[in-house]
């Protein structure tokens, strides 16, 4: 199949410039992206499959000798285009703070505990259907220095590849609910409501394994539609 | 109905290091370096190295960065390029984060000419992603060479008025293999960035 990234599709992505975001002040482009066709180089992408990913690599839970402290939970979803495909073999990433809302990361220097069980990175592959699936622990909302009482709502960040280089996406999942929402300036980047809300996971009941972890579900919908769709008649 | 539309980015933020380039500091693996090389590779060993800077002339010390490129003879490793896969095992990937003096570094190869849309040839280049914390979504761009004649007629630099073009060109050091270009995030001198 031949793809197509319609660039409209960017659209849903926050603007460089998010004046809230004090960070982007000083790193955002003043002068407009200049347009160019796609060319080879940016309709192929890196192909990294299961070779990458070694067992448990997506059970955050088991990388140490005891189990990590916070609400165990399950995160699963599809990986799928423009045209709601499922994309297969796409590399997963995630990293996320532990339950008390702190990184392993040297820089992360706030008053809150590390877990000497939970250094908080995962790594996963979609199957043949876009399908993928993390075991982790709730990550806790923490303060940062943005404004005067910022806290970030809880979230979990993921890297994706999919089918070629321009569908790359780094991004962040939310839980659902979160009170920090209307006050987050990273969150509130993204301009259009029903955009910003596809970053938000779903609670999935269904899925919960009960006397064991709660179940969120977070589908990744990532540029690339049909070159030639079919026309239903 | 089924709402397709893409999940929008988010800044890779400050504490992507223990995750996606860990380098042996933390209790996790790389699943990428910042080296393309491998066993079977052919084609000129080359380094592109320089700094990231923001837009008050500031090193970027946690910036993270992604290429992707042609082997040397022009071809990319991965199916949707149609034609043959000369190097068996070089996949054409790397990851580099910056350092505390905003410093990054690839070992590479030296791609090959690919062709554009219309069958002519680009001048041999490679793809170039920038995220950051402050970088609510990735930037591209491209690194060319300093010393390929192709330039000139270069479809894609073309599209890019005169006086930027040096923003994209990697200049090769004297005697050595290696090229130098520095990324500038916003300013005079900004790096030109492609909306792709």
């Amino acid at each position: 199949m031949t793809f197509i990234y319609p660039t409209d599709s960017n659209k849903a992505h926050p603007l460089p410039l998010s004046p809230e975001y004090k960070s982007s002040i000083k790193r955002a482009p003043n002068k407009p992206l200049i347009p160019m066709r796609h060319t080879l180089s940016e309709l192929t992408g890196p192909v990294y499959g299961h070779e990458t990913v070694r067992e448990g690599d997506n059970d955050l839970t088991t990388q140490h000798t005891g189990e990590p402290l916070g609400e165990r939970i399950i995160v699963h979803g599809h990986v799928r285009d423009e045209d709601g495909r499922g994309v297969p073999n796409s590399l997963v990433e995630i990293w996320q703070a532990n339950s008390c809302g702190r990184y392993v990361h040297v820089r992360d220097q706030h008053p809150a505990p590390l877990d000497p069980n939970f250094t908080g990175a995962g790594r996963a592959v979609s199957d043949a259907s876009g399908y993928y699936r993390f075991v982790t622990i709730k990550p806790g909302a923490y303060p940062w220095g943005n404004h005067h009482n910022a806290w970030r709502p809880a979230h979990i960040h993921l890297s994706v590849f999919g089918h070629s280089f321009v569908t790359r996406l780094v991004t962040q999942m939310y839980f659902p609910g979160d009170p920090l929402f209307p006050f987050d300036p990273i969150f509130n980047s993204v301009p259009d409501e029903k955009a910003r809300m596809r970053m938000v996971s779903s609670f999935d009941l269904e899925n919960t394994k009960p006397e064991w972890a709660l179940c969120y579900r977070f589908d990744i919908v990532l540029r690339g539609k049909n070159a030639t769709p079919m026309e239903n008649h | 109905m089924q709402d397709n539309g893409i999940t929008p980015s988010q800044t890779v933020g400050p504490f992507f290091k223990y995750g996606l380039t860990p380098s042996g500091e933390y209790a996790w693996n790389d699943a990428f370096t910042n080296s393309t090389l491998t066993p079977d590779v052919t084609g000129d060993r080359i380094r592109i190295e320089g700094r990231v800077l923001d837009g008050d002339g500031v090193v970027v010390p946690d910036a993270m960065l992604e290429i992707w490129q042609a082997d040397a003879q022009g071809r990319f490793a991965d199916p949707q390029d149609k034609r043959a896969l000369p190097n068996a095992s070089f996949r054409g990937f790397a990851r580099c984060g910056t350092d505390k003096d905003g410093n990054y570094s690839f070992d590479t190869v030296k791609p090959g000419a690919v062709p554009d849309p219309d069958g002519n040839p680009q001048a041999p280049h490679i793809v170039l992603a920038v995220f950051g914390r402050g970088m609510l979504r990735h930037l591209y761009t491209r690194i060319y060479f300093s010393d390929e004649a192709g330039n000139s007629a270069d479809p894609v630099l073309g599209l890019v008025p005169a006086d930027r073009r040096a923003t994209l060109i990697a200049v090769r050091e004297a005697g050595k293999p290696v090229y130098r270009l520095d990324l500038r995030l916003q300013g005079g001198d900004e790096t030109v960035f492609f909306d792709v």
